[in-house]
């Protein structure tokens, strides 16, 4: 089913602004942080009017309301990646579910299965924005387990050709993300899990590119732990969301402690409230994540299938159109296979800053840098790139304004 | 267009003819200094000679207003006493702060006061000070030798 981009805008308050002296926002940085539907700031901001109460404590009708809106959204949660409710736990961020995976690793006494020693491998790839690579860098400093990587090719794909090198029977972690932050590349997950499996490795899968964009079930990608942000899936900010397998969030131990993640408590000791619970210490961002619950609700509602569709078309339009522009070098995958609605690219000699100021006159808002992936960019030889990731409110027209703005700026600093 | 006083011919002209961008052999203090949030980098060495400002030279990677500051800075500099390039880089400085509502001395900063539009631009203003805080930085360790 088609999808109307233009009604869908009606549901953004944000497209009732201009930018830039009366510009119209042309918001090609949902990569970076999407916009939000009313529905979701609305469930955010009701939560605050009517229900606020700290969630699983006190017996008071608020307490209890705060607490059903909290179990309702991570109920929602769960349903739209495929997975238990017992297994979604709340965070703050993405970056902060990743981490949370990796210091709980940390935390792995001899004997649990996820103690690590400097005999152990920890694997992830050169194409991780920093939120997936630095957490395992510093655990490998910590553990001596040792950090190795899949390189990636020229054309932004992983080279998975030398896989039982890299994934050894030492591997006890393998760490990669679904879709490139900044190549758009959608990376084969079933060789990677197969092998990872094989040799008794857990599989971390950051999926922020990929949930908010794509159906996805966690039990067909077969990973064990996943991390997404809410605000980047039309949600609020303030909440990230951990996913891990049932029994291995059983073995896994605590990151943060404190209340209400515990079972009884001792002045000298302490047990853990089994999962989600022993991963949520302290009163947890209710607002936002019951708001997240109406974000995935209205994507739902519109339908993943029509949001990826959506999105392949103007994906598609906009490789057709800056493949004609002989001075734009699209860094990443040139073909629609396995990429999702990222788009990174060069333009001649014009300084990612300086094209993406000229973008910004025009109203039209994207991302230049190394977009928190620095040793990518660097592999790729490019030190920055502009970046125009799309989502379900974006228009054919805004695609076409890109292209034309990249042809002004051409212009524009050519001629000066 | 309100762009053309971010881009000033100036700036642009320094960016595309960049003045003393070959690193000298020899030098007092050499730093490197990065922009995390964008990557730009810049290598500056500097000389000192009987309390002048006696060179200036650098390498880097960057936006035209990083490139086209640390450019007119090594013109700007070569030859003032390192107290008069003080008041020099106060100057700079207070200009970029100024959120668009000053001009900036043009007797102090020539060329310098092309960069006046960047301050209108906050996320911009790092770009064109990434030069002067290298700058700073290498005057401090050439003292210290």
């Amino acid at each position: 089913m088609s999808l109307d981009a233009l009604t869908i805008r009606k549901d953004f308050p944000i497209f009732d602004r201009t930018v830039r002296d009366g510009k119209r926002l042309v918001y090609l940085d949902s990569g970076a942080t999407s916009q939000k539907p009313l529905s979701v700031i609305d469930a955010e901001s009701n939560f605050y009017r009517f229900h606020n109460a700290a969630v699983h404590r006190g017996a008071h009708q608020l307490a209890e309301e705060a607490t059903d809106a909290f179990e309702n959204a991570r109920e929602i949660v769960a349903k739209f990646i495929g997975a238990k409710s017992d297994e979604i736990v709340f965070t703050k961020s993405a970056t902060e579910s990743l981490n949370l995976i990796a210091y709980a690793i940390g935390n792995a006494n001899p004997g649990n299965r996820f103690h690590l020693t400097p005999s152990d491998g920890i694997v992830v790839t050169e194409m991780e924005h920093h939120a997936n690579l630095i957490p395992w860098q510093q655990l490998s400093q910590r553990t001596g387990a040792k950090l190795s990587w899949f390189e990636v090719t020229p054309e932004g794909r992983l080279d998975l050709s030398n896989m039982a090198s890299v994934i050894t029977e030492n591997t006890k972690v393998v760490a990669l993300t679904h879709q490139s932050n900044v190549l758009g590349t959608i990376n084969p997950l079933d060789a990677i899990v197969k092998r990872a499996h094989e040799v008794g490795a857990v599989v971390v899968l950051d999926a922020c590119q990929s949930v908010p964009h794509t159906s996805l079930n966690v039990k067909d990608l077969g990973v064990d732990f996943l991390a997404f942000s809410g605000h980047k899936t039309v949600g609020p900010t303030g909440v990230g969301i951990f996913w891990g397998k049932s029994e291995l969030l059983l073995e896994l131990p605590p990151f943060l402690t404190g209340g209400s993640m515990i079972e009884n408590v001792t002045m000298t000791s302490a047990t853990w409230a089994p999962a989600p619970k022993k991963f949520e210490a302290g009163v947890p961002n209710m607002a936002q994540a019951v708001g997240l619950g109406a974000a995935l609700k209205y994507l739902s509602e519109i339908g993943m299938g029509s949001i990826s569709q959506h999105e392949k078309m103007l994906t598609s339009s906009l490789l057709t159109q800056l493949a004609q522009i002989s001075e734009v070098k699209v860094i990443g995958p040139k073909d629609m296979v396995d990429r999702g609605a990222t788009v990174s690219f060069t333009v001649g000699e014009i300084h990612p800053h300086d094209l993406g100021q000229y973008l910004d006159s025009l109203g039209i808002a994207v991302r230049t840098g190394h977009h928190c992936a620095w040793p990518l960019t660097r592999k790729l030889g490019v030190p920055a790139t502009t970046r125009a990731s799309m989502y379900l409110y974006n228009t054919q027209e805004d695609i076409d304004l890109l292209v034309t703005g990249v042809k002004g700026a051409m212009k524009y600093f050519g001629s000066k | 267009m309100e762009l053309d006083s971010l881009y000033q011919d100036i700036i642009l002209d320094h960016y595309k003819h960049p003045q003393n961008k070959k690193l000298a052999t020899s030098y007092d203090a050499q730093v490197h200094h990065i922009n995390p949030s964008c990557g730009d980098e810049i290598t500056l060495n500097l000389t000192l000679k009987d309390g002048l400002v006696d060179c200036i030279t650098w390498d880097g990677v960057g936006c035209s207003i990083s490139q086209a500051s640390v450019s007119i800075l090594s013109d700007l500099l070569k030859g003032k006493t390192i107290s008069q390039a003080q008041i020099i880089q106060d100057e700079f400085l207070h200009l970029m702060q100024s959120k668009g509502s000053k001009d900036g001395s043009a007797e102090l900063l020539e060329d310098a006061v092309a960069l006046a539009g960047v301050s209108k631009y906050p996320a911009r203003i790092k770009c064109a000070l990434l030069g002067w805080m290298a700058y700073k930085d290498a005057v401090v360790q050439a003292q210290s030798k």
